[in-house]
């Protein structure tokens, strides 16, 4: 009955009075409007980012220089980092929190409409920012994306506007992240308690903290590059009495609680797929929101396991290992919990689904390489080779990406109104996991024989592994293919989906609102029990 | 149809859970004699620990992540729809599972971190050595100083262009068995000996890594950092830089050759006379030529025959084997203006380097050799100056 009223609403917005055609999304402060070009922006990131990869993999299917020229190969492996990182995975969240926040809480809208637009429109400046550092003098930064000064130092003027590029994209996430507090804290439906909000919400708000309390920690770090490149100042150079190594320190104060802010939205995502397909609530709602805060709280004060090789004395570096290795019980307690939701469940694998499951593996196989590397004298041998890129790949790929393609095919028969075809998104899934684990596992190996991360070229006897990784490579490419070819079809020509799609999603998006969604929802808050 | 997915459904789910534990044995068992999948056979007692470390905690994770995904892949098959299963949807809260599953974690990692800690606290402590080197990363290799012995060198990398190639046509000679990892004077170290090292860098940050000897250091620009090892047996040890430090990050190999202590003295006697440090006077790194190829007086052929080697092994990956470089990170010697102009300006900068850029200081190179190589740059590449720079040009310009 509440679905048939929402849809007699969508008619009656004579009021709006909205440009069409391209006008429509520039102006638009619609927060569906802004979720889908955030969602557009960070897929079109995605593909760019994804040939980066697959340019450095070419180079790396065999020893000896084949394609690319040493300086860009290093801008490759730095710019696939950002990209990934601030254009793909940052705003695809973003991009989610618009569509689903104001929808789960009962929300007309964000709180900050007008900002809501900015935010999304200065991205588009950063990235062409970003872009354009190819074609100047001296060529993209090469110092890989932890931007480690002197070597940062030495680079040419991409340098400085892959940090102004960087200032945007920071303030960007600042003013999505005031915006998401604002809205979670001040605009929920009456009866939606705190305690009540979906966990994806709960996850987004924790976030959103994270990101105003780092953001600005980056901004000033790169600010203090940027002063040592053109205006005289030492921050880091020895000579002038500065310190390199309190680069790193600084850096790595956000970039730590970067990797949260990375995954904690998809941990979101997934506490809602499991229990819609496993028919039967979150298992321990409540001790995943505290989880998910413990995370948060640890992140900030683990900072220095990144820099276990810079000669920090043996009492900081004991520190930074027990503060890095109890993160293991919050994240624990959330795997076993998502475990304990499907335990006399009444499941079904959809793509959704397969994409969680998956997830739930492969993103406890990375945290435990994780851990292997927080046990200091490890990481001593581990430091700075293959290892560490086979670990952040397993936590980043199958934890923050196939959250969001998980999220994507939920969420298409709500966004759209059309259901995709479930057998291409079942070819997606499988070819990716295979193909992921094809292209990252053999890593670890090379990492433990001693291979070094950011070379282009290598001794022999890493030959073998890298070749097999390099055709991983090129099949996960090819299957992200099959996604965007499934989503553009369910877009132009999807079956009509069902307004409650999946029989157990039971957030107010399915609930309280038909498929497609209209295109203004809850302008009267819904009647909660 | 319904069966025949069920069926492919079954396969797939299997399959999954067949490779992930086959990989996970494949990091414990060398099944296959060319492919490493482990770390490289620890070479002292720090080395010994790390292994021993990761072998435990692997097999902790590998136990842990059957037991938990086999709770989970139980699930799949037990609880789904298609067999029936009805959810038991009051199953979704308790107290003591949840307190059970925090403590146990906490215990297992306790019990991880004792003996981490023990191997941290030996790692740190590089009090008494028998010996100590001073390692000093550049762009792009390393230089050791046995301060104590007044002697110190440089360590780059041999391997011939010609077998890494050219992006475009890759490479033109069939690689070594040692490729990237050669060097051309190795760190050479007595058996069974406590040796410090201390790391620091000229230039950018640099990482001194050699897996089996358990080291992995930052040499910082302005800063000492200080790591010891103890060579177990005698033998050959590679590593490579390990933090990004420019285009040739990759090219800077690190080989340590620890020899007995009667190798290892017959080996001091030699290098105290090759490389010495005591008369050096400049601020400048040593030169390692006696006094009479400083006055020695080139022939237009000799210096160019010479140079011509020395731009192969030096110059080459920046400034191309044609001298047109890559503009603009790394400028044409073809038509360079410094390069036809007068030469004191070009003999500045290749002894002094060009801050802010990749062109470093090759004030390590000989009188002889730096003059060689302007020689030739400045008679190549369609440039034709005509004039030969002699070694005492480059000795004069020293002071």
């Amino acid at each position: 009955m509440t679905i048939a009223t929402a849809h007699d609403h969508t008619h009656d917005h004579s009021h709006d009075h909205a440009p069409g055609g391209l006008m429509r999304y520039f102006t638009t402060t619609n927060h569906k409007d802004i979720g889908t070009m955030y969602l557009w922006f960070a897929f079109t990131m995605f593909f760019i980012g994804g040939a980066m990869a697959l340019a450095i993999r070419a180079e790396l299917f065999q020893p000896g220089l084949q394609y690319l020229q040493p300086e860009f190969f290093n801008s490759l492996t730095t710019v696939h980092a950002l990209v990934m990182i601030f254009g793909a995975v940052m705003p695809a969240f973003v991009g989610f929190a618009n569509w689903l926040i104001p929808m789960q809480i009962g929300a007309a809208d964000m709180a900050f409409p007008r900002m809501n637009n900015w935010s999304f429109w200065i991205l588009i400046p950063a990235a062409i920012l970003l872009f354009a550092t190819f074609f100047v003098p001296g060529g993209a930064a090469a110092s890989g994306w932890t931007l480690y000064p002197p070597l940062v130092i030495q680079g040419g003027i991409g340098v400085d506007m892959s940090i102004l590029a960087l200032h945007l994209m920071g303030a960007s996430s600042i003013m999505g992240s005031i915006n998401i507090i604002t809205t979670l804290l001040n605009l929920r439906a009456p009866g939606m308690t705190l305690m009540k909000m979906p966990l994806f919400c709960w996850t987004w708000l924790i976030t959103a903290y994270l990101l105003i309390a780092t953001m600005p920690v980056l901004a000033g770090a790169i600010t203090m590059l940027l002063t040592d490149r053109h205006f005289g100042t030492s921050f880091f150079n020895a000579a002038g009495g500065g310190d390199p190594t309190m680069f790193m320190h600084i850096f790595w104060f956000f970039g730590h609680p970067e990797v949260y802010i990375l995954i904690l939205p998809a941990f979101g995502i997934v506490s809602s797929i499991i229990p819609a397909f496993a028919r039967k609530p979150l298992f321990g709602y409540a001790s995943m929101v505290y989880a998910t805060g413990s995370i948060a709280i640890l992140s900030f004060i683990v900072w220095g396991h990144h820099m276990f090789t810079v000669g920090m004395p043996a009492a900081g570096q004991l520190f930074f290992m027990y503060a890095t290795m109890l993160i293991a019980v919050p994240t624990g307690v959330k795997i076993f919990n998502w475990i304990a939701t499907m335990w006399r469940g009444s499941l079904t694998f959809e793509t959704p689904m397969l994409f969680c499951i998956g997830f739930l593996c492969m993103f406890t196989l990375g945290g435990f390489s994780g851990l292997v590397l927080a046990i200091v004298a490890v990481d001593i041998t581990l430091h700075n080779t293959y290892y560490v890129v086979a670990h952040f790949h397993y936590v980043l790929f199958p934890g923050a990406i196939w959250g969001l393609t998980a999220a994507v095919y939920f969420y298409l028969p709500k966004f759209t109104g059309k259901m995709y075809n479930e057998t291409l998104g079942k070819w997606h899934f499988w070819i990716s996991a295979i193909a992921f684990n094809v292209t990252f596992f053999p890593q670890h190996f090379l990492g433990l024989a001693g291979m070094p991360r950011r070379i282009p070229d290598y001794a022999l006897q890493y030959a073998e592994w890298n070749a097999i990784s390099t055709i991983g490579a090129f099949a996960l490419g090819f299957s992200q293919l099959i996604f965007l070819y499934n989503v553009v079809t369910t877009i132009r020509s999807g079956e009509k989906a069902k307004d409650r799609q999946w029989e157990g999603a039971d957030s107010l998006e399915w609930t309280h609102l038909p498929s497609p969604v209209p295109y203004h929802t809850f302008e009267t808050p819904p009647l909660l029990k | 149809m319904q069966k025949k997915n069920d069926f492919f459904r079954r396969l797939a789910a299997g399959a999954v859970n067949l490779v992930s534990v086959a990989c996970l044995s494949m990091i414990s068992f060398r099944v296959l004699a060319s492919y490493d999948v482990n770390i490289p056979q620890p070479a002292s007692p720090i080395a010994e620990q790390i292994y021993g470390l990761h072998m435990y905690i692997l097999w902790v994770c590998a136990t842990i992540f059957v037991v938990v995904f086999g709770f989970m892949f139980y699930s799949i098959f037990k609880f789904r729809k298609s067999n029936g299963a009805k959810p038991d949807v009051n199953f979704h809260e308790s107290t003591l599972i949840e307190i059970i599953w925090t403590i146990i974690p906490f215990v297992i990692l306790i019990a991880m971190a004792v003996p981490a800690t023990k191997t941290i606290l030996d790692m740190k402590d590089t009090s008494s050595p028998d010996m100590t080197v001073k390692v000093t990363g550049f762009q792009w290799g390393w230089r050791y100083d046995y301060s104590a012995e007044d002697f110190g060198f440089y360590s780059n990398l041999t391997t011939p262009w010609s077998q890494i190639g050219q992006p475009g046509t890759g490479p033109l000679e069939k690689q070594g068995d040692d490729y990237l990892l050669e060097v051309d004077h190795p760190l050479v170290v007595p058996v069974s000996k406590r040796i410090r090292l201390l790391v620091t860098s000229n230039d950018v940050i640099h990482g001194w890594y050699v897996p089996q000897l358990g080291i992995n250091q930052y040499g910082i620009p302005g800063f000492i950092k200080d790591v010891w090892f103890k060579a177990d047996r005698t033998g050959t040890y590679k590593g490579q830089c390990s933090q990004i430090c420019g285009k040739l990050h990759g090219y800077m190999p690190i080989t340590v050759v620890v020899k007995s202590e009667a190798e290892y003295a017959k080996w001091l006697v030699e290098s105290k006379t090759k490389w010495s440090t005591k008369v050096s006077v400049s601020a400048a790194p040593a030169v390692s030529t006696p006094a009479e190829e400083d006055n020695k007086v080139f022939t237009m052929v000799d210096a160019r025959e010479k140079g011509e080697k020395l731009y192969a092994a030096n110059c080459v990956a920046c400034h191309q084997p044609n001298g047109k470089g890559m503009p603009p990170a790394f400028p044409s010697l073809a038509g360079s203006k410094i390069v036809l102009g007068p030469s004191d300006q070009q003999i500045n900068i290749v002894l002094n380097g060009k801050p802010g850029t990749a062109m470093q200081s090759f004030a390590r190179l000989s009188n002889s050799e730096i003059a060689a190589l302007i020689t030739f740059t400045k008679n190549s590449f369609g440039n034709s100056v005509g004039k030969v720079i002699q070694p005492a040009d480059i000795k004069a310009a020293r002071k």
